[in-house]
Order: structure tokens, then sequence, then C-alpha cells
């Protein structure tokens, strides 16, 4: 009987790495496209840019079955709920990527009805810059987010997940408890986090 | 999300929110349907999820510093804002920019027109599933893109125009990429018809869906290729004409029906319309020649920066018009334009300070959209998808 | 001439008119407003584009709530301005023209004008139960968010913070 050469068909690797390779190569996105941004990643997914090499083709747009958050674009206080909403309702693990400077941070819109950058509300992986940024621009930082996945443990619960469900009760508490409506609600817990000096609410 | 409807609740009567995250609302719409099986009893819309404060905005900047934010109103033809914005305040300063100018502002409003309705028609034709003809018309706005790059140095919100004019002159390498792309876009226009317009499916879920009366569109407030594939011949381009419309060829496709069918014919056709105008804006630029692009009145342009460097009134000028921003003329103005959905207003009034005392956009979406109730009332959900797209409507400009 | 055949039936109407850069612009008393807009539709001016409202903060009356209309036969525009005390109502136009709605609407949510005879006279930009209207000048302009305003100069808003302080 001729002896198997296992050298060739059998690798050994840790299970950490072989799942992360697995889940940054099939990173499915949800595109939660509010604004302009959401045009720029029309022209991403389309054949000059080609998002799909990264293995991203399946475009999801529920969030149940999805892994990556992608906010494109403006995100106003009476979109914040929302917002939150669709991040609650993502199955773990999941990724936020914050593509645009109106996402990031507000943009150029410092006004009563801008939220002033989504990591207010919701955890945020990676943020790219520019208005809009280029298809070039998102797809880097896609890439970060797929460098940031190869370093991620299995064994450790994501730490601000866990925080985003306990600020999710505290809301639904508040709004029982007040009668006031989701948007008010984010809203009262957004200025109020700002009069005490923090941004976040989660 | 909870439901907004007053009334109880009938039995069969269930309450579907399309949006405000879903694959088919353009930007952030929602629309609470109410409905008895598939047909739709109500469609109540909710707008306002892209509200991000402009006009409030706009009483804090100078003039000057609002083009940035016009751009991002209609963000998939960001040219003809700049454009719309910065003749109402010329009307409002009583100036004119000069010829170069003006022929350059006609064209790159051409090329953003198409390019609108290319992502119009494109859309529209991915939620209804067809979506080679968005990958075919695509390849045609990145060519766009290219252009718009050359121009004005951004792909998307290129705020290209300034008050008295433009930022730059076009670079030697535009009128090359432009030739190429008027011979390689009617071609894809074609590919495109080739897929849709005699697709037996296509027909079945545009013909005869979202049909408006001539009446009924005027009564709502329609404007652009709506009002014009119900049937009124009403373009602003031929009716008020601005930039020197009047003296170039074109004609404007007027459907009958008003129904989905006729608005994607209607747009499809201002595509091949607006090509012919490119193509005698080209033709132009060669006969006027090199000049300025834009006003020579340093009270109102910033002076060219060699000027700036060397002569001390040059600089004074600037400072006075960075710091003080520009001297107003206390009064209000109206300007409207045609812009790719419709007639876009802005109406500015100056109580003579270097911000406008009041900024208001007139967003052509908006009246169309506040049909959308009446369009899909007793039909099936499907067709409220076909209706939402012919539309055309983009939320940043809805919202402002 | 419209302008003229409204003086002659309706005397009193026409509070005021001037023409500016081609504009006509006609300032109307409230309480014939609707007679004037009746006459106008009879003219031809039958396409409400817009309607919006500015916060003047004069002591007589605070707002104008503004109208602009179109006669397609004859393109001709005109601009109508009615003068709004605080706290007053201002007729709706939801019968004559369907586009009033939202356009009435967005003027109730964001200055607090009233419109009698609305169907439906609930916000629409911002949600039901936001406190106060955004595009009154008293209004600032970050909605109370310390975060908004915080680096930006001396030009912006009112209150600004300097990077020094």
């Amino acid at each position: 009987m001729a002896a198997i050469n296992l050298d060739d068909s059998v690798m050994t690797t840790r299970l950490d790495s072989v799942v992360n390779w697995a889940r940054k190569n099939s990173l499915w996105p949800l595109p939660f496209g509010t604004a302009c941004c959401a045009i720029e990643f029309m022209s991403m997914m389309a054949s000059r840019y080609d998002f799909s090499r990264f293995g991203a083709e399946a475009l999801r747009f529920s969030p149940r079955q999805s892994d990556m958050l992608l906010v494109l674009g403006t995100i106003t206080n009476k979109q914040a709920p929302v917002l939150r909403q669709i991040y609650a309702q993502m199955a773990e693990p999941k990724w936020v990527v914050a593509v645009g400077v109106c996402a990031s941070s507000g943009g150029m819109y410092r006004t009563y009805a801008t939220l002033q950058g989504i990591d207010r509300v919701v955890p945020v992986d990676v943020y790219v810059p520019g208005c809009p940024p280029r298809p070039e621009g998102m797809i880097f930082g896609v890439m970060e987010l797929q460098k940031q996945i190869s370093r991620e443990s299995l064994s450790a619960r994501k730490e601000h997940v866990e925080q985003f469900y306990r600020s999710l009760a505290r809301q639904e508490e508040l709004q029982q408890a007040r009668g006031l409506s989701q948007y008010q609600v984010v809203r009262e817990m957004v200025l109020e986090a700002g009069a005490q000096g923090g941004q976040r609410i989660w | 999300m909870e439901p907004t409807s007053k009334h109880t609740p009938d039995g069969d009567r269930m309450i579907v929110n399309m949006g405000p995250s879903h694959p088919v609302t353009h930007g952030t719409l929602h629309i609470v349907l109410e409905l008895e099986g598939e047909i739709i009893v109500k469609a109540t819309p909710n707008i306002g999820y892209l509200h991000r404060g402009v006009e409030k905005l706009g009483e804090n900047l100078t003039y000057q510093q609002f083009i940035p934010l016009t751009d991002r109103l209609n963000y998939c033809s960001s040219l003809m804002n700049n454009v719309g914005y910065t003749l109402a305040v010329e009307k409002l300063l009583g100036i004119q920019d000069p010829p170069r100018s003006q022929v350059l502002r006609v064209l790159c409003s051409e090329l953003a027109r198409i390019g609108d309705h290319l992502v119009c028609i494109g859309i529209n034709a991915v939620d209804i599933g067809a979506f080679t003809a968005f990958l075919y018309l695509f390849r045609e706005r990145e060519t766009i893109y290219d252009l718009f790059e050359m121009m004005a140095g951004q792909r998307l919100h290129s705020s290209f125009t300034r008050i008295g004019g433009l930022f730059r002159d076009i670079p030697p390498e535009f009128e090359p990429l432009c030739e190429q792309f008027l011979d390689s876009c009617p071609r894809t226009v074609d590919e495109m018809e080739a897929l849709l317009t005699h697709n037996p499916i296509w027909a079945d879920r545009t013909k005869g869906v979202g049909a408006i009366t001539p009446e009924n569109a005027i009564s709502w407030g329609y404007t652009g290729p709506c009002l014009r594939a119900a049937g009124v011949a009403q373009d602003l381009r031929k009716a008020q004409p601005y930039l020197g419309y009047d003296t170039y060829e074109f004609d404007t496709p007027i459907g009958t029906t008003g129904d989905v069918y006729d608005r994607y014919l209607v747009r499809t056709e201002e595509i091949r319309q607006s090509l012919r105008i490119v193509r005698q804006c080209l033709d132009r630029l060669k006969q006027i020649g090199p000049g300025p692009v834009i006003i020579e009145d340093y009270k109102i342009a910033l002076p060219p920066k060699e000027k700036v460097y060397t002569r001390m009134e040059s600089l004074i000028h600037h400072f006075k018009l960075i710091m003080h921003g520009i001297d107003m003329p206390v009064g209000e103005v109206y300007g409207a334009t045609e812009a790719a959905n419709g007639e876009l207003g802005f109406y500015l009034v100056s109580h003579g300070g270097k911000s406008p005392y009041r900024i208001h956009v007139r967003p052509p979406c908006y009246p169309i959209f506040n049909s959308f109730d009446e369009q899909v009332r007793g039909r099936i959900i499907a067709d409220a998808v076909s209706v939402l797209g012919g539309m055309n409507v983009i939320a940043g400009e809805l919202d402002r | 001439m419209v302008i003229e055949r409204i003086e002659a039936q309706l005397p009193g109407a026409i509070l005021d008119r001037h023409a500016f850069r081609g504009d006509e612009t006609v300032t109307v008393a409230g309480a014939s407003f609707l007679a004037v807009v009746d006459l106008l539709f009879g003219e031809g001016f039958q396409m409400l584009l817009d309607v919006t409202a500015v916060d003047l903060e004069t002591p007589e009356f605070r707002f104008e709530v503004v109208y602009h209309l179109l006669n397609l036969a004859s393109q001709a525009r005109l601009r109508i301005k009615v003068p709004v005390a605080d706290g007053a109502a201002q007729p709706s136009l939801t019968g004559r023209f369907k586009s009033a709605d939202w356009a009435e609407r967005e003027v109730f949510d964001l200055f607090g004008i009233p419109f009698e005879g609305h169907p439906n006279l609930t916000r629409l930009l911002m949600w039901e139960d936001f406190p106060g209207h955004p595009l009154r000048k008293d209004y600032p302009l970050d909605g109370g968010d310390p975060f908004c305003s915080n680096d930006i100069g001396a030009s912006y808003s009112p209150e600004a913070r300097s990077l020094n302080a």
C-alpha cells in the first residue's frame, strides 16, 4: 500500500485565523444609503471599481442577512433611532463602516437636525473621510476593516456590542417612562451625553 | 417601527413599512402602506429623514459659502444646483457672467442632466429587476465623472460655479474626452433602449402605472420630465430662457399619458437632446475662443492670485470679500432653472448683510412625491416600486 | 395689468406692490387673501409653485407667508406675501391647489404658523414631538447641542466659543 503524503492535502493553522480569513473575504454589506455617498457606493459596485472582488457581491438590504453595515450619507437626528434599530437587528459578528464625513462627524451640517457623527449612537469600526470619498477610498476603508478582522480573536466577546445593547435597553426604558417618541428619546440621550462632556450614548 | 395609521384596524388590512431603510427607497424615504392583500388602500409618505437644516445654515453662511451646500441637494446632478443658485444670486445682484462662462455653464448643466437621467433610469430598472441596464448606463456616468473631475477637480460634488462665473476654465484634455463621450453615449443609450423599450416585462410593469392627467399634474405642482410626460409642454429652457438657451437648437419631448413608461421615454429622449446641446456648446467654445470665465468686478468675484500678491488694491478687495462678503442690495428674488427633475427654485431674501436673511430652496421632486398616495391608490405594491422610481425622488433635495 | 384688475375688483386688498429685478411682488391683506387667489386662478395663475415664510420679527406682524404662482399660458410669475402675526392662522389653499398640502405643512413645522382648513396639519420634516420651530429666528442653529459649534470662529454662530478659552 502506498504511503499517503499528507503534506500536500492538509494544512495546519489556528482556528482564529481560518475563521477570520473566511469572515473578512465574504463581507456582505448592508448599504445603509441615505445621501450622496450612496451614489459613490453605486459607482463602487459598478464595473469600473467592482467591489464584488472583495466577496461583497451579495448586497443584502436585510440586517438579518448581512454582516457589514456601510453607513453612506448624512444621518439626521430623525434617522438615528432607525440606524440603532438596524444595527441591533444584525447578527454578530457585525462591523460598521462610517463612509463619508457626514457619517463620521456630521460633515458640514453643524445644525439642529444632523447627528454629529454616528459614533454617538452606534459603535464604529472604520471611518472613511471624504465628501464623498472616492470609490478607491471606500475600498481602502474596507481593506482596513479586513486587516482589523484578521487580528480579532474568537473567544473574546466584543465589549462595544454589549454596551450598545445596554444602551438600547436604556432607550426603551426611557421611552416607556416618559411616553416620548423614539426620535425624541434618542435626541435627549445625545444632548444629555453632550452636556456631561461625553459624546456617546452607548 | 410603530404604525402611524390612526384608524381602527380592519380585519383584512395590513400595515407595511417601506423604509426608511429599504433597497428601493432612493435615499431615506418612509412610506406607510395600508394593504388589503396586495392592493394598496392608502400610502402615506413620511419624509424628513434627511432634513439637514440647510436653509437655517444658509442664514449663517455667506452667499459664496452656500455653494457647496447646493451641490448636495440633488446629488445626482450637482452642477445644475450650483448653476441654479449662482444664477439666483446674480439675479439679485443684477450682473451677468461673461459669454465663455455662460457656454460652459450650459455645457456642464447638460452633462449633469444626462448623468441624472442615467441614474434615474438605471435605478428605476434595478428596482424592477433589470440589472444589466444599470451597469451599462453607469459606464457612461463614469465618463461624465471623469469630465467633471477634469473641469472642477471633483467627481461628484464639484462646486464649480462662483458668483459671477466659474471657478476655472476647462483644461485642453477636456475636449477630446468630451468628443469621445459624445460618440459612445448614444450607442450606450441605444443598447439600453434595446434592453428595455420593447421589452414586454418592462412594458407590463410600467405602462399604465402612475398615469396622471395634465390638469391634475398642474394642480399638484409637477414640473420637469414628469409634467412633460403628462402632456404639458413646459420647459423653462424654452419658456423662460436663461444662459442663452434660446440660441441653442434642441427639442423637448412631450408624453401622452404621464405613466412611468412615458416618463422613461421622455428621459431617454432628453438624454439625446442634451447630447445635441453639448455638441453645440463645444462648437461654440471654439467660436468664442479663450476669454475670462468670471466677471472682472472685484467687489463680487475674487481677483486672481497674481494680482492679489502684487497689487495693494487687489489685496484689499480680496480681504473685503473674504471678511465682509459681497455688498448685496436689499431685496428678494426668486431664481428658477430647469434642473433634471423640474423647476429648481431659489428664493433669496437679502437685508444687505453678508448672509442671506432667508434662503429657501424649491425642490422639484417635493410636490411630485406629495402626489404619491393618489398615484398608487388601488394598485399593487409592485406598482409602488415602479412609480417611486419614475418620480426620481432625491432625498437630498426633498428634505434639504 | 393683472394687479390693476385685482385692485379694481377688490379695493384695499393689495397693501403694497413692487417689482425688483423682474420679479413682481404684491403684499395682500390676510382678510382678502382667498379672494385674491381666486381672482388670480381665474386669470390663469394655476400653478402654485411654493409656499414658504420669512420670520421678520417686526412688531406689528412677525411672519410673512410667501406664495409663488406661475401662469403657464403667459409664463408670468407672481409673488404674493401675506403678513401674519405671531399665533395667527392663515387660510389654507389645499382646496384650490393640491401642491399646497406639503408646502403648508412644512411652513407649519418649521415656523409654527397654523393653516385653517388643512386636512392633515402635522409636522412633516421634524418628528411629531420635536420641541420648537427650527426656522424661527429665536431658535438656535445648533438646537442646543454643544458639539455642533464648539470650534468655529466668530463668523458662524452668535455663541461662538474660542479655542483659547
